[in-house]
């Protein structure tokens, strides 16, 4: 092979390896980290998977939130107005968390059917709610009117 | 009146540019000198009727005029002077104004500064800007409109700006990122009047490196100040979220960073060019395209403006138009002629390649991170892509970068002597293995990716200062040879230890940040990090626009008070928003962080203590970074040319003053 | 020749991407189909907003063709409009009734009082429910309901002079020359 073939041949080999280690890691990663969203209708059809992180919407039931007496851990339920689950969580709620309003929890499905949640999410613009949880609550609407 | 003299010169302005769209492109297709010499006047009448546009916009804010409708929705009597001026580009219509006024300085600046360049090549520059310019001029004039008026009803008074845009970070960060946005507009002007030509030489590459360098380094600063605010002001301390609206604004940085790099191979030694030429339109669509992910709502984000359904929809016509037509143009006109140009695979040329491929990797991982829920949804399922993606994906490729970036600064172009590498690897490697064990074990229990963070940010800083003592080594010594040293050598030389500074404060900062969650009544005593807080109770505070409980924490360091925190917890008055106002204690060293939660029963409210070792090492690398650029712009080389340009000589093709000083 | 196919890789890349996103758009929630289109308003009983201890229902929508304005002090949006819903009101063309949704009573009463009031009738929503079961994505919104009590549009986002001019008041005209 003449130097130039071979350079160009390294250069493609190089470039090859290199992309294709990426895109690996790539798909590795997003397999890793991609989190599903459900509703508490298709969790309490058995359709979320336990102890995976999976993220859950809906509405904050009215009156359904605890404070734990000497510690932050709180507790409340999110309800498509189908279902309702109890999520737990440690720690500070968002500033736009409020019965009544719409938010997605990330968290782990436990045995006992309620969510520890990691993170709780309240959208920052309080005029629309998180697309995902209108979706939720427009499928159990649908789910109720056919009923 | 005031915003119908700003309206009526916001639609003269769409027609100046129309002009400037056609007629010098125009005149260089039909070789007819006056049309081309029409792009410069164009260019400074676009730019001056866009200023005038924007100053009665302006003008409308802090006069309070709420008969415009764009000024009632994002401002309020209350607000304070100097957000009124901020709150112009607080919405979707005043920022698109802004985004457009930038671009028209721009094509100004490009005007003022070609005197050195072929006629036909300026014009079909400019024209190719005012195309743009005539595209985003359309889409505000005919979707968003920020001059409308209420009339003759106007409300008495504004609906007030975010709160979360009142703030001296928000001041700032948009003018600068879409300055960087729109900075890549003219390498991508120049890219497409090259192929428009068909003379890709390397004097395009060098009349586009100072306008791509300029356009980065803004870029760096918007994206740095961002960074910062996010982290003072909703991040409840955290600094980078790889939310679609960030990830935005950091493709293009990663594509016109690899654009640089490319850039100057192209200049020194004539390679790469199909490939520069595609970087340079990648670094633009990509700042295209983050204005449309943010303006249409096609992702949602924390970030993005209200979506409206008609705008995405001219946006991505937009967006088809500017990146499909530049990508079709490219396809038909870009050279594949084989270079004959010899390197070997010690070349710098080599290294710049592997720079600009994991620089695109890097790019391609956070497209696809960001785009990957929309691609799901078009399979029927919903989700997100959480954080630990990104982080992951970036653990593999930084550290592959870094390590092959601390060899690669002591490439030389052509050829590199057998064994320059061979004998620097080891010295590297053990001042990096140090810093890698060692500067993880100041913080605490030694961790993975504390220790490799730290390991190649010493292994890039020790390359970087070792190439900068050999260059300045000779005769004279070494503070004489230092002097001597190109000023973009220099600026290369401070942007690379800005990387290093960075990814060793995110390394630290991610590792060993301490954080907890805690109730605390009036007395309440926590230990953290070897610093006692002392919680003092709740104080009323009213500000000129919001009324706030305001903690009182003092923080002891051994007994001795160093600091009392006062964070907010606020509620604006005229839309009611709660608002968090985290209270910092700053330092090079370490930032102390707490922010009050909401109020439990009694007295109690939650809090979020944190102590965050050099976290501001993240934005002083940023900083480091931006100051780099500069130096590099300030070259001796680019002068010349302005002193050269007034003795009305042309420069010629060997402008070789060189990034690197000669070799011995 | 082969080579210059290479340099379309990217182009057709940006076509693909190009139809993610025009698909994308269409999946913006604010564009999806109003659920309840030509179907009756759902049944409701909700307070007064005024009067809290007198209820209504869906009967107030008989026999008027009706804007029904969602609404809340909490919405900057709202208050951009409100002086076209109360211009809108003076003309007296229509019935026009206000759905206060999720928002402090207080609040909202001090709202009608300080800005106008453009409402024939107030309806309290606090809980959101009547906006959930009516398909409400957020506020502000307007619905046409015809004289059947039926709904036949909506309009999301702000009221202005053209939107009542072009699409509401020649819609409201129609349904008013409909017989019961």
């Amino acid at each position: 092979m003449n130097p130039k073939r071979k350079q160009r041949m390294l250069i493609i080999l190089f470039v090859l390896g290199g992309v294709g280690i990426a895109i690996g890691l790539a798909l590795y990663a997003l397999s890793q980290n991609i989190n599903l969203f459900y509703s508490p209708s298709q969790i309490a059809a058995g359709e979320a998977p336990k102890d995976t992180l999976i993220r859950v919407g809906g509405m904050v039931e009215e009156g359904s939130v605890e404070r734990h007496k000497d510690s932050l851990k709180v507790q409340f339920n999110v309800t498509d107005f189908q279902h309702t689950i109890t999520v737990r969580y440690e720690g500070i709620l968002p500033d736009l968390f409020r019965e009544g309003q719409g938010i997605v929890a990330m968290g782990r499905l436990r045995d006992d059917g309620t969510i520890e949640a990691q993170e709780v999410l309240a959208k920052h613009d309080e005029k629309y709610m998180p697309p995902e949880v209108q979706r939720a609550l427009d499928k159990a609407e649908a789910a109720k009117a056919g009923e | 009146m005031i915003p119908e003299i700003g309206h009526y010169s916001l639609v003269l302005a769409l027609a100046v540019t129309t002009l400037l769209a056609v007629i010098p492109l125009a005149g260089a297709w039909i070789n007819d000198g006056l049309w081309m010499r029409m792009g410069r006047p164009l260019a400074y009448a676009q730019f001056l009727l866009l200023a005038i546009s924007f100053g009665f916009l302006t003008a409308a804010f802090l006069m309070d005029d709420f008969s415009v409708r764009y000024v009632a929705n994002n401002s309020n009597s209350l607000l304070p002077w100097y957000y009124k001026f901020s709150a112009v580009w607080g919405g979707h219509e005043g920022s698109l104004l802004l985004w457009i006024m930038i671009l028209g300085g721009w094509t100004a600046a490009v005007a003022a500064f070609s005197k050195s360049l072929p006629e036909p090549m300026v014009a079909r520059v400019l024209s190719v800007m005012g195309i743009v310019g005539v595209g985003f001029l359309s889409f505000i004039l005919l979707t968003s409109n920020p001059f409308l008026r209420y009339l003759p009803n106007a409300p008495q008074d504004g609906a007030d700006l975010n709160p979360l845009l009142q703030d001296i970070g928000l001041i700032m960060h948009p003018p600068m990122l879409y300055m960087g946005y729109v900075g890549f507009s003219v390498a991508f002007a120049f890219a497409l009047a090259a192929l428009m030509g068909g003379k890709l030489d390397a004097a395009w590459a060098r009349w586009s490196r100072p306008w791509t360098t300029v356009a980065w380094v803004f870029l760096t600063l918007g994206i740095a100040l961002g960074s910062w605010w996010a982290y003072y002001e909703l991040g409840w301390g955290g600094w980078w979220f790889w939310d679609p609206v960030e990830n935005a604004s950091f493709m293009p940085w990663l594509a016109g960073t690899a654009l640089m790099h490319s850039l100057a191979a192209t200049e020194k030694r004539g390679v790469f060019k199909t490939w520069t030429v595609l970087l340079a339109i990648f670094a633009f669509s990509l700042s295209l395209l983050g204005t449309f992910l943010v303006r249409s709502g096609v992702l949602t984000s924390v970030h993005a403006f209200a979506s409206d359904p008609e705008r995405g929809r001219f946006v991505l016509m937009l967006l088809a138009l500017t990146i499909g037509g530049s990508l079709l143009l490219y396809a038909l006109r870009a050279p594949v002629v084989k270079s004959h140009i010899r390197y070997t695979e010690r070349s710098r040329e080599v290294f710049l390649l592997i720079n600009n491929i994991l620089l695109l990797v890097a790019t391609v991982t956070v497209l696809g991170g960001t785009l990957f829920p929309l691609i799901a949804e078009a399979f029927g399922k919903e989700v997100s892509v959480g954080a630990p993606y990104f982080n992951t994906m970036f653990s593999f490729i930084v550290p592959v970068l870094v390590i092959a970036m601390g060899i690669g600064l002591f490439s030389h172009w052509k050829d590199t002597r057998p064994g320059t590498y061979g004998r620097r690897i080891l010295p590297l490697a053990i001042a990096g293995t140090a810093g890698g064990i060692g500067i993880p074990l100041i913080y605490g229990e030694w961790e993975w990716s504390a220790g490799l963070g730290s390991f190649i940010a010493i292994w890039l800083a020790t390359a970087q200062l070792w190439d900068v003592w050999e260059k300045s080594s000779g005769k004279s010594g070494v503070v004489a040879g230092f002097k001597r040293l190109s000023r973009s050598y220099k600026g290369m030389a401070t942007a690379h230890l800005g990387l290093a500074v960075t990814i060793l404060g995110a390394a630290i900062v991610s590792s060993y940040t301490e954080e907890r969650d805690v109730r605390v009544d009036t007395g309440t005593q926590v230990e953290m990090a070897g610093l006692t807080f002392v919680f003092d109770g709740i104080q009323e505070l009213k500000g000129p626009n919001y009324v706030a409980d305001q903690g009182i924490f003092h923080v002891l360091d051994e007994g001795k008070e160093i600091a009392v925190l006062h964070p907010d917890k606020r509620r604006y008055l005229a839309t009611g928003q709660v608002m968090t106002e985290a209270a910092i204690d700053w330092g090079i060293l370490r930032d102390v962080y707490v922010a009050l939660g909401e109020p439990l029963e009694g007295t109690t409210w939650a809090a979020r203590i944190q102590y965050k070792p050099l976290v501001r090492f993240l934005w002083l690398g940023g900083l480091l970074m931006a100051i780099g650029g500069t130096l590099a712009i300030l070259d001796r080389r680019y002068r010349i040319r302005v002193k050269a340009n007034k003795a009305r000589t042309s420069v010629g093709e060997s402008d070789a003053g060189g990034t690197q000083p000669a070799k011995a | 020749m082969n080579r210059r196919v290479l340099l379309f890789i990217p182009f057709v890349i940006f076509v693909g991407l190009f139809f993610l996103f025009n698909w994308g758009m269409d999946q913006d929630p604010t564009k999806l189909e109003l659920a309840r289109k030509d179907q009756p308003v759902p049944a409701f009983v909700l307070p007064d907003l005024h009067d809290p201890s007198k209820t209504l229902n869906q009967e107030i929508f008989k026999g008027k063709v009706s804007l029904l304005n969602v609404w809340a002090t909490w919405c900057p949006t709202c208050r951009a409009e409100h002086p076209y819903l109360v211009r809108i009101h003076e003309t007296g063309q229509v019935q026009m009734v206000g759905l206060d949704y999720k928002d402090e009573r207080e609040a909202a009463l001090k709202w009608l009082n300080d800005l106008g009031n453009p409402y024939d009738i107030s309806l309290s929503d606090q809980e959101g429910r009547f906006g959930l079961d009516l398909g409400v994505y957020g506020a502000p919104e307007t619905y046409v309901i015809d004289k059947q009590g039926i709904v036949r549009y909506r309009h999301v986002g702000a009221v202005d002079d053209k939107v009542w001019k072009e699409i509401l008041l020649p819609m409201v005209r129609k349904y008013q020359k409909e017989g019961v």
